[in-house]
């Protein structure tokens, strides 16, 4: 089949600046968002990502920059001329409309004939799996419910890109997933362009085709899932993006590739560098909770090629599937460890190494 | 022992307080019935005779058909004018924002009878004569804070979501007023607007001041007939306009919960 060419800047934010007052929301963004992709928008509460949807959508207008769609500078276009359809984190259903009069909402502003009309409204809703609700009231459904309700309302309209502020956030923690894998499935049928609004780094690693990593109002870093966990371009990624460990150290020699460094307690550790480093450099060693592998000091298993520590558990949390430890090493320093769960669990006061692979050993850069 | 507990000393002061609130209001209704010019009580018979009298007394019905028409205007306008102040104040961000606000709400603070010579003094000011013009715009003047007040409040808890829903869904702001803010507003229109109606009717301080001959509204009218003399037939306008400002709440109330259940339906 002739698939025609994907634009790979369907959407384009170019030097970007959102002040509200003194404060400034979105400081000097430039952002290329591919055609039919999922992409994500993630950070803490305040990095601004909200603020650049909601001026994608006009709900706001940016200070200085242009954001273009589909090649067209849409600055000056009103919300209601940009044909974008928007997903809030309340539903925001209207609450005195039936079901089939939410959902087909946008269809009456485009000129679709009734009888055309209902069956869009009925096949979205198929689409959303809540077939034969249509004459219901919006507080007549759960909350799930309601947000499926939502993305038929904004589908059926066949928007260019689909935003979603944060979709999930307002259920329940087992709905949630299956809501999620709901928008990823109904994202990927419908190959439309998508932005994902998130402070949940679980729910931007399982879905996105990419995700953009937000801080204080600039991009941090953008790429694959897999590109920014595992090779996080700096400490507030590397920490956002689930438990890391900072340890710092000196650069010594590279060493077929890696580079070798000096812990402060004396320690040698292989690593797995972001940049070029010059012997004396000062750096972190970033190491995932996930990535350590712990065992009993007297039990010395295969750690050729690893990077070893010794210590002493401080603390252990029962997770049901995992443990978190942490683990004291003699010059005081405590490393966060998580493991799943063995059949003997390790107990507070236990003396064990934690090894691991120089893979996952990043070396980012000391801060200042 | 019972008997002089906390609760029934309570409820004996609750029912005294409620004695005498109502005492005065239920003597005029009574009274109305009274054939005797005089009125006191006991009452000496029944009879409907005040209320046929002031069937057809000209000037109660010309104050009356006044009083209508004057509250009726008041609420249109009133609301005419308070929705779109209300949704300026509760969405937008402008400057003098807190300022223009509170100078809108100062008529409820600012006794009537300051209001009622400023408005005239306004009037002198631009040499032109009292008119039933002048008393809707003082109507209107005392009304607004009200009317601004209850849908402010209701526009506060309509979250902001459902109109950005709606620009997005491809409903210009003017659709997005008819379609969703106005239906989910209505309530508060419909309360706001009762209001209006009743303050208008009620009124005499101000009303006083700017009601021309010709433009008697009810209250104003009573308060002239009692400068004559006490006529019983005031006791049956008092009865009529008691059944008017109850029922008309209620009625409304009434219809408004209809109206409720009809959407969920």
């Amino acid at each position: 089949m002739l698939k025609k060419e994907k634009d790979p800047a369907f959407v384009k934010f170019r030097g970007i600046v959102k002040r509200f007052g003194k404060v400034t929301a979105v400081e000097a963004m430039d952002l290329d968002i591919p055609e039919g992709a999922l992409v994500t928008l993630l950070g803490p509460s305040g990095c601004g990502k909200t603020t650049l949807l909601r001026m994608l959508a006009g709900l706001e207008s940016p200070t200085h920059g242009d954001i273009i769609i589909k090649g067209k500078r849409v600055n000056d276009t009103p919300i209601h001329r940009r044909n974008l359809g928007m997903i809030f984190q309340n539903y925001a259903l209207f609450p005195h409309k039936t079901i089939f009069d939410n959902v087909a909402f946008g269809l009456k502003y485009r000129g679709i004939p009734r009888d055309v009309m209902k069956d869009k409204v009925l096949a979205a809703l198929e689409m959303v799996r809540l077939p034969g609700v249509e004459n219901r009231m919006p507080s007549q459904l759960s909350g799930g419910q309601q947000q499926r309700i939502a993305l038929a309302r904004a589908i059926v309209i066949e928007p260019d890109v689909l935003l979603m502020d944060e979709p999930l956030s307002a259920l329940d923690e087992n709905l949630r997933e299956d809501m999620r894998r709901e928008i990823d499935k109904l994202q990927q049928d419908l190959g439309v362009t998508t932005i994902f609004v998130t402070h949940d780094q679980r729910e931007a690693l399982s879905m996105s085709d990419k995700i953009v990593v937000m801080k204080d109002g600039r991009v941090q870093q953008e790429g694959t899932p897999i590109e920014v966990y595992n090779n996080s371009a700096n400490h507030f990624v590397a920490d956002f993006l689930g438990h890391s460990n900072f340890i710092g150290s000196t650069v010594e020699a590279p060493e077929n590739g890696r580079i070798r460094v000096r812990l402060d307690d004396g320690s040698s550790f292989l690593t797995n560098p972001s940049e070029t480093f010059n012997p004396g450099d000062r750096a972190d060693i970033v190491i995932r909770a996930q990535k350590f592998a712990i065992n009993h000091r007297s039990d010395q298993g295969e750690l050729a090629g690893m990077n070893v520590l010794s210590g002493r558990i401080r603390e252990r949390n029962y997770m049901g599937g995992e443990v978190s430890y942490y683990v004291e090493l003699a010059n005081g320093e405590v490393i966060h460890v998580i493991n799943l769960v063995k059949r003997n669990p390790f107990r507070r006061g236990d003396d064990v190494t934690i090894a691991v692979d120089p893979e996952n050993c990043r070396l980012l850069r000391e801060l200042p | 022992m019972k008997l002089f507990s906390g609760w029934s000393l309570i409820r004996a002061y609750t029912l005294l307080v409620y004695v005498w609130m109502f005492t005065p209001i239920v003597a005029v209704v009574l009274l109305s019935f009274n054939p005797q010019q005089f009125g006191s009580f006991p009452m000496e018979g029944f009879s409907f005779k005040w209320y046929v009298k002031l069937a057809h007394n000209a000037t109660i019905l010309t104050a009356f058909k006044n009083s209508l028409v004057l509250g009726s205007i008041t609420s249109v306008l009133a609301t005419a004018i308070g929705i779109p102040a209300a949704m300026a104040f509760v969405r937008y961000e402008f400057r003098g924002k807190e300022a223009i606000n509170t100078l809108l709400l100062a008529p409820i603070m600012i006794p009537e009878v300051v209001l009622g010579v400023a408005l005239l003094l306004f009037l002198r000011w631009l040499q032109q004569p009292k008119s039933f013009l002048l008393l809707v715009i003082g109507h209107v003047v005392l009304t607004l804070p009200y009317v601004l007040l209850v849908v402010q409040a209701r526009l506060v808890g309509i979250r902001k979501e459902y109109e950005e829903a709606a620009l997005s869904l491809g409903a210009s702001p003017f659709q997005t007023f008819r379609e969703i803010t106005f239906p989910l507003l209505a309530p508060a229109v419909f309360a706001g607007m009762l209001f209006a109606f009743t303050i208008s009717f009620d009124d005499v301080t101000a009303t006083l001041f700017w009601a021309t001959a010709r433009n008697q509204t009810v209250p104003v009218q009573i308060f002239g007939m009692l400068r004559n003399s006490i006529s019983p037939e005031i006791n049956a306008l008092g009865a009529v306009m008691i059944v008017l400002t109850v029922s008309l709440p209620l009625v409304a109330g009434y219809v408004s919960r209809r109206f409720a259940r009809g959407s969920q339906a």
